[in-house]
């Protein structure tokens, strides 16, 4: 049955998109591991954490696509089920620090002693288990993402509303993760984390087992947004996102669509973002901000939004150019931003992605049948 | 209510307002099984509320609304209705643009409509069949697998109409089923109705009157949101009161 799933879901393009992750998370590795660093083809540890942080943001495009390129549901707060997800690994991780912290306190972490807080507070209780903190990374953005699509979709609020009720969602979340009194660090959000599962953080087969761990997840999100969108739930969702009141009167019950979409997204977000967390060592309540989550949109918008492949293009190739511009050109980072957004929607409305399919598509029809245009002009020499 | 059993559905003192304007006033009207019906009236007249009531799309402030004699409708919203088998089809066309003629009808596939079924879901020989057939019927058959985007408007309301056949319900209801046809399209579009009225109840909306002459059933007139007259398209159209509302006073 699964595998009947499986092969429905799955297509050249797939195979290609999955192929190459594989090779991605097999090669990078190596290449660090293997090569001594003055080989030319060394990657260095810096490189690997940054490329492993581009796949999360990958993973997070990819959630942000399957809600608005297949459902119609533009989500301006993806950032904070992303966010959410890197909290709940990050206060793993800091329960892992133990007694190893300035303050030396085995049960609290350094910024709970300085605010001279005596026992954990309740939700904290159950981090120090890996597991724990793992089904966490699902659930909390699940159930926000439950709770929030359960009123949001009931009432029917859609299109910009929706958008601007998002944006207000992540962005109450930052102002309340400022807060000291939250107990999530405040400002300082967690950092100087130590090890998982008793590996260091530093060590070289750590960082290559994130990455790989981070393509692999790529992979298996990939997968369950194909599962879903090629089968006929997918169908519906394409329907809602064209016509939602005629989908309704098909007997379609909308709502619900919605909410199991944005719920399986936002898991897939909170994934993201608790891979995110080890590889670049801190999570903040910056995180949560609006900016962000508009950022992964546009990278959705650039990369081709229904084509989920693209999405994740995007994202890399979004978060490259953020590296490149902000190390060489910081002042101009947020207007090549923009101007790109503009040109893309102004001459790939379909992304880069779709502009790609579209030229493949015409090639295909020209091999397919030898060009109307050519009998055209044939005819018109007999003539 | 003692025109309840016989009627498959049935509107009495059914009361709409928007900001104050009365867009159904005491509206009363029974559709017999396996009846057609035209609805015809001025623009405003209350057409399109009246089946947006019936549909679940709105709730009246007042009246009764059921459906085969036993299931209350303004209980319902759109989807209950939908599967309790009331299809619609609007007044422009409205069809899925992205996917293709034959999705269009699959979607449409009487059956499974819970989120988790539709995930699991895949074509039976039967459904297969069945789409097959309906193309058919909707004479698009060599268009299966276009996308509904590029179909002409005619060809797209015949779609429509046979993703309403593909919901197998029982009654129908058409809103200006044949505006911005073509002459050819405009008879196509009516052989299709009365194929479908064969085996369905079917309302029809609609301002073509040489189109309600062709089908030739049983007409009601509505006006300022209340039936005005019904009979045969002859008797209401020399009926005074129909004259001086299409005319105005």
């Amino acid at each position: 049955m699964i595998t009947r799933l499986l092969l429905r879901s799955l297509d050249r393009g797939s195979y290609w998109f999955l192929g190459a992750l594989a090779l991605i998370a097999l090669l990078v590795p190596a290449l660090h591991l293997l090569l001594p660093p003055e080989s030319a083809l060394h990657v260095p540890g810096y490189a690997v954490a940054l490329m492993g942080k581009y796949l999360c943001y990958g993973l997070l495009a990819l959630s942000v696509d399957l809600v608005w390129g297949y459902c119609g549901i533009l989500s301006l707060g993806h950032g904070a089920f992303f966010a959410l997800g890197g909290y709940a690994m990050g206060m793993y991780l800091m329960r892992q620090i133990g007694d190893r912290g300035v303050y030396a306190n085995p049960e609290l972490p350094d910024f709970m002693v300085f605010l001279n807080w005596s026992e954990l507070p309740w939700y904290w209780y159950g981090f120090d288990s890996f597991a724990f903190a793992l089904a966490m990374v699902i659930i909390v953005p699940g159930i926000l993402a439950f709770v929030f699509g359960w009123l949001a979709f009931r009432s029917r609020v859609t299109g910009v509303y929706l958008s601007i009720i998002t944006q207000a969602l992540t962005y109450a979340l930052m102002l309340a993760f400022f807060r000291n009194e939250m107990g999530f660090g405040g400002n300082n959000g967690l950092t100087d984390f130590k090890d998982i599962l008793g590996f260091s953080l530093q060590s070289d087969t750590t960082r290559t087992t994130l990455f790989a761990a981070s393509a692999i997840a790529v992979g298996l999100g990939y997968i369950l947004c194909r599962l879903i969108t090629r089968s006929r739930a997918g169908m519906v969702l394409t329907a809602i996102r064209d016509a939602e009141s005629r989908t309704r009167f098909l007997g379609y019950r909308v709502e619900h669509y919605k909410l199991m979409v944005f719920v399986v997204s936002a898991c897939l977000a909170g994934i993201a973002g608790a891979l995110y967390v080890p590889q670049v060592g801190i999570i903040n309540p910056g995180e949560f901000a609006p900016a962000n989550s508009i950022e992964i949109v546009i990278a959705v918008a650039v990369g081709g939004r229904g084509t989920l492949i693209g999405a994740v293009l995007g994202a890399v190739l979004i978060s490259y150019a953020k590296t490149w511009f902000t190390g060489e050109l910081p002042e101009l980072w947020l207007f090549a931003l923009g101007g790109l957004f503009v040109a893309v929607t102004l001459f790939l409305p379909k992304g880069l992605a779709g502009f790609v399919l579209q030229r493949w598509q015409a090639l295909a029809d020209r091999k397919a049948q030898p060009g109307p245009s050519q009998t055209a002009t044939n005819e018109g020499a007999a003539q | 209510m003692s025109d309840l059993p016989s009627s498959v559905l049935y509107l009495d003192g059914i009361n709409v307002s928007f900001d104050g304007f009365k867009a159904l006033n005491n509206l009363s009207l029974y559709i017999e099984p396996g009846e057609m019906r035209a609805i015809i009236g001025p623009n405003g007249a209350g057409k399109t509320t009246m089946m947006d009531v019936i549909t679940g799309k709105t709730k009246p402030d007042s009246g009764e609304v059921y459906f085969d004699g036993a299931v209350n409708l303004a209980k319902l919203d759109e989807a209950d209705i939908a599967q309790l088998g009331i299809g619609r089809k609007f007044q422009k066309p409205t069809v899925f643009e992205s996917q293709t003629v034959a999705d269009n009808l699959q979607l449409a596939l009487s059956g499974v409509r819970g989120v988790f079924e539709t995930f699991l879901w895949s074509a039976s020989s039967k459904d297969k069949a069945r789409i097959e057939e309906l193309l058919e019927i909707i004479r698009l058959t060599h268009l299966r697998d276009r996308m509904a985007a590029s179909l002409s408007h005619g060809q797209k309301q015949w779609l429509e109409i046979g993703m309403l056949l593909a919901q197998d319900p029982k009654v129908l209801l058409v809103d200006e089923p044949v505006a911005g046809m073509t002459d050819s399209e405009t008879v196509e579009t009516s052989r299709l109705l009365r194929e479908i009225a064969e085996n369905h109840s079917v309302i029809v909306v609609e301002h073509d009157m040489s189109f309600v002459r062709d089908l030739d059933v049983k007409v009601t007139v509505l006006a300022e949101g209340s039936v005005l007259a019904e009979g045969s398209l002859d008797s209401v159209s020399a009926d005074e009161r129909v004259i001086e509302s299409y005319l105005g006073r």
